[in-house]
């Protein structure tokens, strides 16, 4: 049991930054149809960015808490604003003109660009895994028991604190944006019918390119976040982080917000779990297999969206 | 003579290789209802799109209110003032009526948003029972209801609409016929209609037009339209 709740909040806090990249997938994919392989990849940029910003402040596990908290809101914008950019311009040059062309050239399009991301940081920064110290430390022992083979504790980190509320955080701002913004309703517009919510005067190029700018920066702050917590990072981390919120996206229901943060969710907690009950070395097998099986039971996910509607 | 409000000249629209608008001329006129009728594929809801801006003409001009928008996206042509409820009515099937109705108030920002609202649910008072319901549960004339009044919203100056009629019991045809003849009446709002329901809509017109192939061949007010033979005999009474 408590081993139980000790791998319980390990894939929580896992899955909190699947669901956050899985956001980014879901996203593009209900508004222009095409799965952003780079997605992975502009994840990883924020996660390089914050090790490059960290370092350049200086921050350490030994400053202050006041300004190890400043100074992450710091790098975590520098992050986002950067991750943005990046997955802006891939939309503008790699997809942009390529919508109208056959459904498989802007997936060709999309691995190049995560090659391509790939390649410049591991170019640029060279592709030594880049290691720091760990700046938020200190965890809470929540359980405190004697077992026959010898004393169990279970605790919580100060950063598995940090990313599980500041995921629940960012999630619940993010369904507020969508559901009740005027921005929200035409992204849900140009998902539904992007010809009509043109004809009623909203810019499609314009959300279009929003909509890549807000999942870059869910992504680059679960860059952060996973940087933070493993305390490493390179620029090859966004291809398997990529593909398991990929995989949580598809979980989850293609194309449904919800389902992308619960897919997220999922996908952490199977991994993690099976490390813990059967075999690390094949917990992505594990994490997959589970994605085939709902694939065939449920095409639609989990939350997928009902088809009732009249024509 | 009131003012024109639309002016069409040698309109031709393509969708790849086929032509689908051969040079149409045609004119709204400021106040007035003015119609389209022709068989299915004449190009109607082609007119009606072309005006938007999607897709765009490849030839001729478009000039609304004395601006060129032929070469406009189709966002900013609607910023100008037109505001269509397209063919298929189109409306946003997992966003609520409500919702929709926001949709439409894009132009105007939400502006007057809350007092449009009233008019609208004045108008169609079958949208304020579903205003919490999903568009894509409602049935086929209340869809058409909402599109007409997701249209409104936008407070156009020319109200583009593509085949209100179809598919519609005779019933909620009558009804969609009498609101939109009481918006032109009391507010005095420019339509343009496009049906394939000939009577209603000639019935309705200050000015008609008959579209065959891509083409105009016929023009006259609509109540001269009523009485021309060709027209009857072609669209009137069964096509025989």
């Amino acid at each position: 049991m408590e081993y139980f709740l000790q791998q319980l909040i390990n894939g929580l806090t896992l899955g909190s930054i699947y669901g956050l990249i899985a956001i980014g997938y879901t996203m593009v994919y209900g508004i222009i149809g095409m799965i952003n392989f780079a997605h992975g990849d502009v994840f990883m940029v924020g996660s390089v960015v914050s090790f490059i910003v960290i370092l350049g402040l200086g921050i350490t596990g030994g400053s202050g808490s006041f300004m190890i908290i400043l100074a992450l809101a710091l790098v975590v914008i520098i992050a986002m604003l950067i991750a943005s950019v990046y997955n802006w311009t891939i939309e503008r040059v790699a997809y942009r003109p390529l919508r109208g062309s056959f459904r498989l050239a802007p997936l060709i399009s999309a691995i190049g660009m995560s090659i391509v991301l790939q390649e410049f940081v591991r170019i640029a920064q060279e592709g030594r895994p880049k290691p720091i110290q760990a700046v938020i430390t200190g965890k809470h022992e929540l359980l405190h028991r004697l077992t026959e083979g010898g004393e169990f504790i279970v605790t919580i980190s100060n950063m598995q604190i940090l990313i599980i509320i500041s995921t629940l955080a960012l999630m619940a701002i993010f369904t507020m944006i969508i559901q009740r913004t005027s921005l929200g309703r035409a992204q849900r517009a140009c998902e539904q019918d992007q010809k009509m919510a043109s004809l009623l005067g909203i810019d499609v190029d314009r959300t279009i390119s929003i909509t890549f700018i807000l999942g870059a920066a869910l992504a680059a702050f679960a860059g952060m976040m996973f940087f933070l917590y493993y305390n490493v990072t390179d620029f090859f981390i966004g291809f398997l982080a990529g593909i398991k919120a990929f995989t949580a996206a598809v979980l989850g229901g293609i194309g449904s917000i919800p389902g992308a943060m619960l897919g997220g969710m999922v996908i952490g907690l199977i991994e993690v779990m099976w490390s813990a009950y059967f075999s690390v070395e094949y917990k992505d097998v594990a994490a997959f297999t589970v994605l085939v099986i709902v694939l065939i039971f449920m095409p639609q996910g989990l939350l997928g969206k009902p088809e009732v509607e009249k024509v | 003579m009131s003012d024109i409000l639309l002016q069409g000249a040698g309109v031709e629209t393509f969708y790849g290789k086929i032509q689908a608008l051969r040079g149409i001329d045609f004119e709204v006129h400021k106040g007035e209802i003015t119609t389209v009728i022709g068989a299915n594929g004449a190009g109607k809801s082609t007119l009606m799109m072309t005006i938007c801006g999607t897709p765009r003409a490849r030839a001729g001009s478009i000039v609304f209110d004395g601006v060129e928008i032929s070469k406009m996206p189709t966002h900013e042509i609607v910023h100008l003032g037109i505001a269509q409820s397209p063919e298929g009515r189109r409306i946003f099937p997992r966003m609520t009526v409500f919702e929709n109705l926001q949709m439409g108030a894009t132009v105007d920002k939400l502006q007057h948003f809350d007092e449009d609202l009233v008019k609208v649910f004045k108008l169609f008072p079958r949208l304020e029972e579903r205003r919490a319901q999903r568009a894509g549960t409602l049935s086929g004339g209340e869809q058409q209801m909402l599109a007409i009044g997701r249209a409104l919203m936008a407070r156009p100056r020319l109200l583009l609409l593509d085949e209100p009629s179809l598919g519609l019991a005779p019933i909620i045809v009558k009804l969609i016929f009498a609101a939109i003849k009481k918006l032109n009446e009391e507010e005095g709002l420019t339509v343009l209609l496009v049906e394939q329901n000939a009577f209603h809509a000639l019935r309705l017109a200050h000015r008609a037009y008959v579209m065959v192939n891509g083409k105009i061949t016929i023009t006259g007010t609509g109540a001269e339209l009523l009485n021309r033979p060709e027209v009857r005999a072609a669209y009137l009474e069964g096509g025989h």
